[in-house]
């Protein structure tokens, strides 16, 4: 058992992978000598080389162009997206080629492709360097889209991703990389990689959440016990697609749901939450399903992030919400 | 052994030990040159400078006034004041050459690190603070100065500035070399990757447009050396794509000056884009969240200090043209009251409230959106009073 960091997990779960199958080549920007902006990829170019460890020229299209090729080639690439805001020049290649290679091809083909990106708010940065674009992917048919909340997940996660025969968007909770938590490697995972898990068991309500916002939930949710109530947090980690069981069995037992997430409130991943539930859970409902979120505003100037980002305060105000019906 | 004898199986070759790159340096690439490291003016067959000592004094100002602005900034970082600072420390030279080529109605696209075009084109440097500070996203109007936002995302104002130009040709602004209208672009040698800037190339050759690019190549993109971008010497793009490229010595302000100069001229009178490659070194980090220890070597740093673009003009000034102590003295002296103009504007930014950051995200406000602003005055106004 070793007390590890989020972001640390993350690098031993490549480490892990790469040992175990010397077809997965991690790529990116400054992911070699430097290790990564966020040193998630230390060591690993010393440890496997410069052909599993590729420091690419400066254009996300060509990370995610050549990954695919790659991918034709019989490789897993892992690619590293540096930043949230800047994975859009490689849009095209992940949407139209690395989503839709399977379906095209007739199965034929494989995109066993992992695109990493440090996602979310809450580091005081600037433009373009906080964002939460989980659903820009989520939305597209062949894509399927994680993300870790916690140091063990993080670990098994990451493996996983890189073993699916499926392209996956692993969304990495940026402001959470230097959380700690023990790690034993020895034991195997709980959950497939698509599925939900229980992070606290409550009778009261619901909150569905994910990435960063795994943290906030519990912190309300401990806080919550002052005003007498008794709330389950669930950690989403797969978002496409979404583990509908786990969600359909809470929202039975508590009947009250809340989803949190920093991404913007509108066709948010809380909207089809809210849709699915309706639907399923329509007569064990004693409330909406609200959503705390991010606003329908781009990411604003970082001395107002505090005011932008859902926390403590903003999740146990929709708590009051969703109690109050 | 005999060629019919089957011998081991030809060596396979590693994808990563690619044959040596062609030199890249100055030692080995020529560039123009008009001011050496050590002070004394050179002559070269193209290019000359022709302002008198009295501009290469008002250009040793602009240097050591941008260097100090710049090391304020890096230390009001250091002191929380701002979350992030990207350094132009030793770009002096390709900034302030270029900037001062500029009419009154060019137009500048900058990247996030051209504080020093900012200053030659009036840009209050407290406004280049606010972006940092997380206090906004550029506080300054684009059309009050001729300098367009900064952008972070790589190379995508490449294409915005050969949008512009397109728009300078329509508008019939170009045809005269001194009184036409150019526009510039700034990226750096890592953004040379991004598919943006070779479109950008494109456009601006099919159309004849009148753009510069000007590349400072730093030898850097955060921790990726120059070879991981590019194997021939940057500036040679440029006939590939169907225009003029050169190389210019990126720390002497005199050549810059005179090829950035040249290149507008060409664009003005309509004779189209062309690309600036200046030949330079990033001598700080990448920004204040970097650690270059982690990827190169001191003894780089210590090479190009001797080449430093300020000290060069420094020694020319003493030694040539009869400059005394009081100049220095009186540009050290207007340094340290701009940096301290700039502290204290700093410090006196207002904190931005996000209800105001819900009114530009349209032009014409949705009901959705408008609705969410109330609700969050609402919920702020809630905390009123309680500390
Ligand atoms: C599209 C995009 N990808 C990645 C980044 C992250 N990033 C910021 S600066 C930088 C390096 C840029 O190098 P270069 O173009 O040489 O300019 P310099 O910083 O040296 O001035 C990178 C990778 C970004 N801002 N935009
Ligand atoms: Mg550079």
């Amino acid at each position: 058992m070793t007390k590890i960091t989020l972001g640390k997990a993350i690098n031993a779960g490549l480490r892990a992978a790469m040992e175990k199958d010397p077809k997965v080549v991690v790529m990116g920007e400054d992911i070699g000598k430097l290790g990564g902006v966020f040193r998630v990829t230390e060591g690993l170019q010393k440890d496997f080389g410069e052909d599993r460890v590729i420091d690419t020229p400066l254009a996300e299209s060509g990370i995610i162009g050549t990954a695919v090729g790659l991918a034709l080639r019989g490789y897993r690439p892992v690619c590293e997206i540096q930043f949230d805001g800047f994975v859009f020049p490689a849009y095209d290649q992940i949407i139209n080629q690395v989503a839709k290679m399977h379906y095209r091809s007739e199965g034929r083909i494989k995109m066993p492709v992992v695109i990493r990106i440090p996602y979310g708010g809450g580091i005081g940065a600037v433009e373009h360097h906080s964002e939460s674009p989980e659903t820009l992917f989520a939305h597209v048919p062949g894509l399927k889209v994680v993300s870790c909340g916690d140091p063990v997940d993080a670990y098994w996660m990451i493996q996983q991703a890189i073993s699916s025969d499926d392209p996956v968007v692993f969304f990495e909770p940026k402001r959470r990389y230097h959380e700690k938590a023990e790690l034993d490697e020895s034991v195997p995972p709980v959950q497939p990689l698509h599925q939900a898990k229980v992070v606290r068991e409550g009778t009261d309500a619901t909150l569905f959440c994910y990435g960063p916002m795994v943290k906030t939930c519990l912190q309300a949710a401990e806080a919550a016990v002052e005003d007498g109530r008794n709330l389950e947090v669930v950690d989403l980690r797969t978002i496409a697609p979404l583990d509908l069981a786990t969600i359909f069995a809470s929202v039975k037992k508590t009947r009250r749901a809340l989803v949190v997430h920093e991404a913007p409130l509108s066709l948010g991943t809380g909207s089809e939450i809210a849709a699915r539930v309706t639907e399923e859970c329509f007569y064990h409902l004693e409330a909406p399903v609200l959503r705390v979120t991010g606003y329908d505003t781009p990411y604003p100037p970082s001395r107002m992030e505090d005011d932008y980002l859902p926390d403590l305060d903003r999740v146990l105000d929709g708590v009051d919400r969703v109690m109050e019906y | 052994m005999s060629e019919s004898v089957p011998g081991p199986a030809p060596e396979v070759f590693a994808p990563h030990e690619a044959p040596v790159s062609p030199p890249q340096a100055s030692e080995e690439v020529e560039f123009v040159q008009l001011l050496t490291p050590e002070g004394e003016r050179v002559e070269h067959p193209d290019y000359s400078f022709d302002l008198d000592d009295d501009a290469i004094k008002g250009f040793y100002r602009d240097m050591v006034l941008v260097r100090r602005i710049d090391s304020e900034a890096t230390a009001l970082q250091r002191q929380g004041e701002l979350g992030l600072w990207a350094s132009l420390l030793g770009q002096e030279a390709a900034q302030i050459g270029s900037g001062r080529a500029l009419n009154d109605r060019d137009m500048v696209f900058p990247t996030y690190r051209e504080h020093g075009v900012a200053w030659c084109q009036g840009v209050d440097p407290l406004r280049l603070l606010g972006l940092f500070r997380g206090v906004d996203q550029g506080g300054w109007d684009p059309k009050d100065n001729n300098f367009h936002l900064y952008t972070i995302v790589i190379g995508a104002q490449t294409l915005h500035a050969t949008g512009y130009a397109m728009g300078q040709q329509r508008d019939h602004a170009i045809g005269d070399a001194e009184n036409g209208e150019a526009t510039i672009a700034y990226f750096g040698d890592g953004a040379s990757s991004q598919g943006d800037v070779n479109e950008a190339f494109i456009w601006s050759s099919v159309f004849n447009a009148p753009v510069v690019f000007f590349c400072q190549n730093n030898q850097w993109a955060i921790s990726e050396p120059i070879d991981r971008q590019t194997r021939i010497p940057l500036y040679q793009r440029a006939a590939g794509f169907g225009f003029p490229g050169v190389r210019v010595d990126g720390n002497d302000v005199l050549a810059t000056y005179a090829v950035t100069q040249q290149a507008l001229k060409r664009a003005r009178e309509g004779s189209g884009p062309s690309l600036i490659e200046a030949y330079t070194y990033r001598m700080g980090a990448h920004t204040t969240s970097d650690d270059p220890t982690k990827y190169r070597l001191n003894e780089d740093l210590e090479h190009w200090k001797l080449k430093d673009p300020i000290e060069r003009v420094h020694a020319y000034l003493a030694r040539h043209a009869g400059v005394d102590h009081d100049f220095f003295d009186q540009v050290e002296a207007d340094a340290d009251k701009i940096a301290a103009e700039l502290r204290d504007g700093c410090l006196a930014l207002p904190d931005p409230v996000l209800t105001d950051f819900f009114k530009h995200v349209y032009v014409e406000e949705t009901p959705q959106l408008a609705e969410q602003r109330d609700q969050f005055a609402a919920y702020a106004a809630s905390f009123e009073g309680e500390g």
